[in-house]
């Protein structure tokens, strides 16, 4: 049964390619056979073992927004290859072909929305896009909405999906983890809110810098999350990995995410922090007067 | 016997050549000879240092006899207190940091530490730190914060300890809050690049009002030989690697990632650890002059305006 069989991950195209030409999808974690249609009324999460399989932005964006509520900004900001970066091909060409196969622009898609009625600014990361990864346009759209964020004082939401910052554009990748953290410094100063879901997986410089700065920081079930790859852990200490390493689960043990939630639980577990944290956020918006 | 790069084959082929025919002079009168080999040297050296492709920048960055940041530390600032400890683990060896005084000035010094020789090394982890590093340098920034001292940060790492217990204390963790509670210090802040920066290990002590680089040094979001092996899948493509990441001085003063490159000795700090001193510490000294006059705020304005504009795409909405 060919059809069965996982075709090997690409790191450098971030692709996983998991989905059958068929309607049922085999669960990477328990081999439950399940039917597809089903499972994404279950919103991607398997029914025998609670396995969360990776799901897009477009789906986080509604599942945690109040419906038809998303005003994305900066949608047409595109990556450039300001080192004119060539491994086995061009990044220029990697771009191209990636924007096409996905419809996406880039790793992120961010704007302002509605959480039961109250006025957030959210960032959500695509992993199909290039695994994630964080370059320029990554850390220029966080950046930018939290400046939104902190214009219009309301709470920040960023789901992170990625591999880490996205080798292709060099130092300029690495400068966007201080970049983004510089600005939720400013929030953190003006005591705004700042939510960070961890979802699978959530690894290298987007987890050493935006995605562990949470005011709170939420996790899906079983989402891979680290500083370093597992790979590259065993290489350099020549050490077998615990069972459960850099699990969501074992992130929450050793006191660096405060809660698991489940994905059906995200919006409400979201809007019952936020009703904690509104303290210096401004409640009387009306999300259609915001220019954005 | 000093450490030779492969590339640096021919100068010392030729060094070797100038010191026996000066040992045979004692019998024959062979100065002509002598000095025109000297500028043929000369020369030589000029042309191969002054023409390094960026993988051999990384070798003399990773070069064995190269200036480590206690070597830096111990003379630009004697009676250097060192300080250890983050208040919550433990101490790495890796960062080395306390409170220095550079001419007038009281400065807090925090700085990546390679060792030298094996036990050095292990001692120091190969420069890798672990979580606690990181939170040992937070607390000692805030408290120079505290009292209204200049901060002073050398990057010289292969990147943060990837392993299973730095893991387990939050070496990510470690890292962000590094970069968040670095935006917002009150007080001047000049990161200088003295050997290798790779990636995060390097930026968690790297946010400052100024990143300086040493001429032989190199940065970036990941070491060539990774870069290689992920992108190739092989790890022979590291020279191939080191030049399409752009991780050079002059690279980086181009895509305005730094602010300055700091002259080093011909053919490296490494030869020359007095020179090499001389000239970092005319850079930093100017850099905190330049910074001194500045109040809190705009200090912290310009230091988070000057991240928001480093990265280059193209449309958006303003
Ligand atoms: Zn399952």
């Amino acid at each position: 049964m060919n059809w069965f069989q996982r075709t090997k991950e690409s790191i450098a195209d971030g692709t996983t390619k998991k989905e059958l030409p068929n309607v049922w999808i085999k669960c990477d974690h328990c081999g439950e056979i399940l039917y597809k249609k089903e499972l994404e009324k279950n919103l991607n999460v398997c029914l025998k073992c609670s396995h969360h399989f990776r799901v897009n932005a477009k789906t986080y964006i509604q599942l945690i927004l109040d419906e038809n509520s998303f005003k994305p900004v900066n949608k047409d900001m595109l990556s450039e290859d300001p080192l004119e970066f060539t491994d086995t091909k061009k990044y220029s060409d990697r771009l191209r072909t990636t924007i096409e196969k996905t419809g996406l622009k880039d790793a992120i898609q961010t704007g302002l929305g509605l959480i039961d009625g109250r006025v957030t600014a959210l960032a959500v990361m695509d992993f199909g896009f290039i695994g994630g990864s964080m370059g320029s346009v990554v850390g220029e759209k966080i950046s930018r909405v939290t400046d939104l964020a902190i214009q219009n004082r309301v709470p920040l939401i960023i789901v992170s999906a990625s591999g880490g910052a996205r080798m292709m554009e060099g130092a300029l990748s690495l400068m966007q983890l201080a970049k983004t953290s510089a600005k939720l410094s400013i929030m953190h100063r003006e005591g705004l809110p700042f939510i960070s879901v961890l979802t699978d997986p959530t690894t290298g410089g987007v987890t050493a810098s935006f995605a562990m700065l949470g005011d709170i920081n939420l996790a899906e079930p079983g989402a891979l999350i680290g500083f370093a790859g597992p790979r590259v852990i065993k290489e350099a200490t020549g050490k077998d990995l615990p069972p459960g390493f850099q699990r969501a689960e074992f992130l929450v043990d050793h006191g660096f995410v405060d809660l698991i939630v489940q994905r059906s639980e995200l919006k409400k577990t979201i809007s019952r922090l936020l009703s904690f944290m509104e303290a210096n956020t401004n409640k009387n918006l009306d999300l259609s007067q915001i220019r954005v | 016997m000093p450490v030779t790069l492969d590339f640096e084959k021919p100068i010392e082929e030729l060094e070797k050549r100038i010191s026996e025919m000066e040992s045979m002079a004692t019998n024959v009168d062979l100065s002509n000879e002598v000095s025109a080999l000297q500028k043929k040297l000369e020369e030589l050296k000029k042309d191969i240092y002054g023409n390094l492709t960026p993988w051999q920048k990384v070798q003399l960055a990773r070069h064995p006899e190269r200036p480590r940041s206690l070597d830096y530390i111990e003379r630009l600032c004697p009676g250097f207190v060192e300080l250890h400890g983050d208040r919550l683990f433990g101490d790495d060896h890796a960062i080395v940091a306390g409170m220095g005084k550079l001419e007038d000035r009281e400065i807090m010094i925090i700085g990546q530490q390679k060792g030298k020789d094996t036990k050095s090394h292990l001692y120091r982890n190969f420069g890798m730190p672990n979580p606690e590093g990181y939170r040992k340098a937070m607390r000692l920034m805030n408290l120079a914060a505290k009292f209204k001292r200049p901060i002073l940060t050398f990057l010289d790492t292969p990147g943060a300890y990837p392993g299973i217990e730095a893991e387990e204390r939050g070496q990510a963790e470690a890292i962000a809050r590094n970069l968040l509670v670095m935006a917002q210090l009150p007080v001047p802040v000049v990161c200088v690049i003295i050997g290798e920066g790779a990636s995060g290990g390097a930026l968690g002590i790297g946010v400052g009002d100024r990143l300086l680089m040493m001429e032989n040094t190199w940065y970036s979001v990941i070491a060539p030989e990774s870069c290689s092996s992920i992108l190739w899948r092989s790890w022979e493509h590291k020279e191939k690697a080191a030049a399409a990441l752009k991780l050079t001085p002059e690279d980086l003063l181009r895509l305005k990632i730094i602010d300055e490159i700091v002259k080093e000795p011909l053919g490296g700090a490494n030869r020359d650890y007095e020179a090499a001193t001389v000239f970092v510490k005319e850079a930093i000294l100017r850099n905190f002059s330049e910074l001194e006059d500045l109040s809190s705020d705009a200090l912290i304005n310009q230091r988070i305006e000057k991240y928001s504009l480093m990265g280059h795409w193209s449309g958006g909405d303003h």
